[in-house]
């Protein structure tokens, strides 16, 4: 798209003129504060610049970046106000801040505004609806189960390569029907859908285009297979293949829809898996909460979802001229909401830093969004993540991290790419 | 103060006084109603508060505004008889008031 930069210009050269790695928050001109640019992001130094921002300039403009320029939304009350007006900001063209990734995507219904987006959605939302998780959760806790019980005892190994990863890899896997030996390919597309060339999944745009190439065919085959198949198997393949309002959909919208819930069910609940070992590190008094009583593992597992906040922002673009606490925004200006300031707002949430196991509200956060986009597999992660601490805290007395997480360069996906633990068993 | 009946999928049931004016869900959360999540708080952008209210009372009920409409949507368990149940003011007419909650919310 011509007024974008390539996305190139967000590699993580250390003298990009647009990293803010490093510097102080307080010591540049605010105007020049540039969230998007990952370098923060990655060597988690972004707290200050999202405190400064909701402290002096909570919806802000940012003229010059390698994405373009935008609004940046800050607070939590704004973000609701944005996330429940799809009529004045619209999730098309995409939700992600460069509109040149859209090229290399395709269209799925987290993209799309009403009516289109309301149709779409009701037709696959069931698979992930609560009542048919039910029959999943003996699935996943095996799964679990046997994940967490071949791990090395005393030893340091990659918790996210042998855990986070591994974990919903094998969930995923679960909900499609997706070959299980094939399953890692499922984690790779998902990278691929949203990695920055350069930042290590993949060199090119041009690769990524392979990479949703090779997804496509494989999941086309899926459909065949199963499209001619007796309607009610309740895989997500047999269920688009089948209902009304998907089965005649063209092979991009079906690739979008499916990198949708690879992407929506993968990394998100991957980094939560991750983030919640290393939060009860640094809060260790909530560990021992936690040791006393696991029956505070539900409430744990929406502020860990809070604390971790997997997905930093999501995109909005104005429809109309408007106006949010006080600033113009005109029509097809990117209007970006950082969930991951809003879920550090203190006027709502008290001493927002610390992840507290015992939370009151916990619930009432950002993590998911709100309104009609409002995450269609959050019932899923709240359970696969419930299931895991369970098992987790059945078997050991304590995960240590050892050393620094290594996170991913990215300023919308918020996670991790490595974490060493050493486990320590419980005493029997 | 007003009387607001809550019975679960499996058919418990708490009765619960409320003042007119708050909504159902606020009623449901002050008394310590299990089944009711309210995340959004009772701006009707969560979901997580559906009721399914009982048939003598539909027709006393506010109309569905659209949003509202459009928030039930993402349940997989809508019925006719779907609400949010912060969308719900209590008023005098409302006394006796009788919902049941969903065995799960969205
Ligand atoms: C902790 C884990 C997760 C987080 C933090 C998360 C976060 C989000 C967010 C922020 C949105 C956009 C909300 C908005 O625009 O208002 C979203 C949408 C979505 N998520 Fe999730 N998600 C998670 C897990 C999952 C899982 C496991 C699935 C798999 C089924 C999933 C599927 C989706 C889909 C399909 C949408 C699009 C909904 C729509 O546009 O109507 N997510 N998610
Ligand atoms: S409390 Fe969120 S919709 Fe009612």
């Amino acid at each position: 798209m011509s007024d974008t930069p390539a996305t190139s210009e967000l590699d993580r050269r250390p003298e990009s003129k647009w990293s803010m790695v490093g510097k102080d928050p307080y010591a540049m001109p605010i105007d020049k504060i540039d969230l998007a640019h990952p370098g923060i992001w990655q060597e988690n130094e972004f707290l200050p610049f999202l405190k400064r921002l909701r402290e002096e300039a909570p919806v802000h403009y940012c003229a010059e970046s390698a994405t373009g320029p935008y609004w940046s939304v800050m607070k939590y009350k704004d973000i609701m106000t944005v996330d429940t007006s799809p009529h004045i900001y619209s999730s098309e063209p995409t939700i992600g801040i460069v509109d040149s990734f859209e090229e290399f995507t395709v269209p799925s219904f987290i993209s799309m505004d009403p009516p289109k987006h309301d149709e779409q959605r009701r037709v696959v939302q069931g698979v992930v609806a609560p009542s048919n998780l039910k029959s999943l959760e003996g699935l996943i806790r095996q799964r679990a189960a046997a994940i967490l019980d071949d791990l090395p005892i005393g030893e340091e190994f990659d918790w996210v390569e042998r855990v986070s990863i591994e974990l919903t890899t094998q969930m995923l896997a679960t909900l499609f029907d997706f070959p299980f030996e094939d399953r890692h390919k499922l984690t790779f597309w998902s990278d691929a859908a949203t990695a920055i060339p350069g930042g290590g999944i993949i060199s090119s745009n041009e690769e990524r285009w392979e990479a949703m190439q090779d997804c496509l065919a494989t999941f086309t085959r899926l459909w065949n297979e199963r499209v001619n198949a007796e309607p009610g198997n309740d895989d997500l393949i047999s269920m688009l293949s089948h209902g009304e309002a998907t089965k005649n959909m063209p092979p991009m919208e079906y690739l979008g829809n499916i990198l949708l819930l690879i992407v929506g069910g993968n990394d998100t609940t991957r980094n939560s898996i991750t983030g919640g070992v290393l939060a009860l590190n640094q809060f260790p008094e909530e560990y021992d909460k936690l040791r006393a009583d696991h029956s505070l593992i539900p409430n744990m597992v929406s502020e860990i979802i809070r604390w971790q906040t997997p997905l930093a922002y999501m995109r909005r673009t104005a429809k109309v001229d408007t106006e949010l606490n006080g600033q113009k925004i005109k029509k097809g200006e990117k209007v970006i909401m950082w969930y991951a300031s809003g879920n550090q707002d203190d006027e709502v949430i008290e001493n927002p830093e610390r992840m507290i196991v015992d939370r009151p509200n916990a619930r009432q956060h950002l993590s998911f969004g709100f309104g009609l986009h409002r995450c269609m597999g959050n019932r899923l992660a709240e359970m696969q993540l419930r299931i895991v601490w369970e098992e987790i805290m059945n078997r050991f007395d304590k995960i240590e991290v050892v050393g620094e997480p290594e996170r991913i360069y990215s300023s919308f996906v918020k996670g991790y790419s490595t974490m060493f633990v050493i486990l320590h068993p419980k005493a029997s | 103060m007003v009387k607001v009946l809550f019975k679960d999928h499996a058919g418990r049931e708490q009765s619960v006084e409320a003042a007119t004016g708050v909504s159902v869900m606020q009623a449901a959360v002050s008394n310590g109603v299990s089944g009711i999540d309210a995340d959004c708080g009772g701006s009707c952008s969560c979901a997580t508060c559906h009721v399914y209210v009982d048939e003598a009372w539909l027709d006393k009920l506010a109309a569905i505004d659209p949003n509202e409409d459009a928030m039930l949507g993402l349940s997989s368990d809508r019925r006719e008889n779907s609400r949010l149940c912060c969308q719900i003011t209590l008023s005098a007419e409302l006394d006796g008031l009788s919902v049941t909650t969903p065995e799960f919310q969205f």
